[in-house]
């Protein structure tokens, strides 16, 4: 039995901060349940808290591209945060530079950009 | 098959590949092993990424499978060989299959080609309709 990662909400974000080792299918269910979420929420960002992940391969990899992909089409950008160094050099000797994802070395940093981008955009609702 | 993969010598362990929770398995204990060989923390997380990938092909494209793993000593160097072996369809075309980018399947195709650069020692022994190894050895600086 497997456990779903958590998506929690803060204001116009959705906050994902990945404790457990990822197993494929937990993996396939957060890209799904984020999709979901934003349009349910009408967030406008999503951030990806890796501080707790020790791997990266090419499953994970593919996967917060992909996210960041259909977020952007559902009007969301997607942040990376706290990646380790020791996987930063995995995936890119690996093949994997995860050129659309954009990235910061914290939380706080972020939600930083997250809200900047929010400024430049027209209110909603 | 005929290749010569290096063998752990000493109390080396098989576990099975035939599900995603045993891939999950299969990482942990390469980083148990790592720690215990004082790989420096950049080779651990490459040798148990390599592994990560290395397990997923064994079970999506071998059809599952087992690992061997354990600890090799070469001269007054040690370090970590791990084994994956399974009994699926073969690769009919070795040097495609290590080519960035591609696959047979759905994946990114980052699997071989990136685990053979995440590794010191990488062997590949394929045979179609019969099976495929891939051994993999991190040695400690």
């Amino acid at each position: 039995m497997t456990e779903r990662v958590p998506v929690l909400k803060i204001g116009d974000v959705l906050l994902v901060s990945i404790q457990v080792e990822l197993e494929d299918q937990v993996v396939l269910e957060l890209q799904d349940d984020l999709a979901a979420r934003i349009v349910e929420s009408g967030a406008t960002g999503v951030v990806i808290d890796i501080t707790a992940v020790e791997i990266v391969d090419s499953f994970v990899g593919r996967m917060l591209a992909t996210t960041a992909a259909i977020s952007r089409m559902l009007d969301a950008q997607t942040v990376v945060v706290g990646m380790r160094p020791a996987v930063a050099i995995t995936l890119v000797e690996l093949g994997l530079s995860l050129g659309g994802v954009r990235t910061a070395l914290t939380l706080e940093k972020g939600l930083d950009i997250l809200a900047r981008r929010d400024t430049t955009r027209p209110a909603q609702r | 098959m005929t290749g010569l993969a290096p063998v752990p010598d000493t109390g080396h362990e098989t576990v099975p590949i035939s599900s995603n929770d045993d891939v999950v398995r299969a990482r942990q204990l390469v980083r148990s092993l790592a720690q215990r060989c004082k790989l420096s923390l950049v080779d651990q997380t490459k040798l148990v990424t390599a592994a990560s990938e290395l397990a997923r092909n064994t079970l999506v494209y071998g059809g599952g499978g087992v690992m061997r793993v354990g600890l090799v000593r070469r001269d007054s160097r040690v370090g970590v060989t791990a084994v994956f072996e399974d009994s699926g369809p073969g690769i009919p075309d070795v040097d495609q299959a290590l080519t960035d980018g591609w696959t047979s399947g759905g994946g990114l195709g980052l699997g071989l080609s990136g685990a053979r650069r995440l590794v010191d020692d990488f062997t590949l022994d394929t045979e179609v309709g019969s099976g495929t190894q891939v051994a993999v050895t991190k040695w400690a600086r």
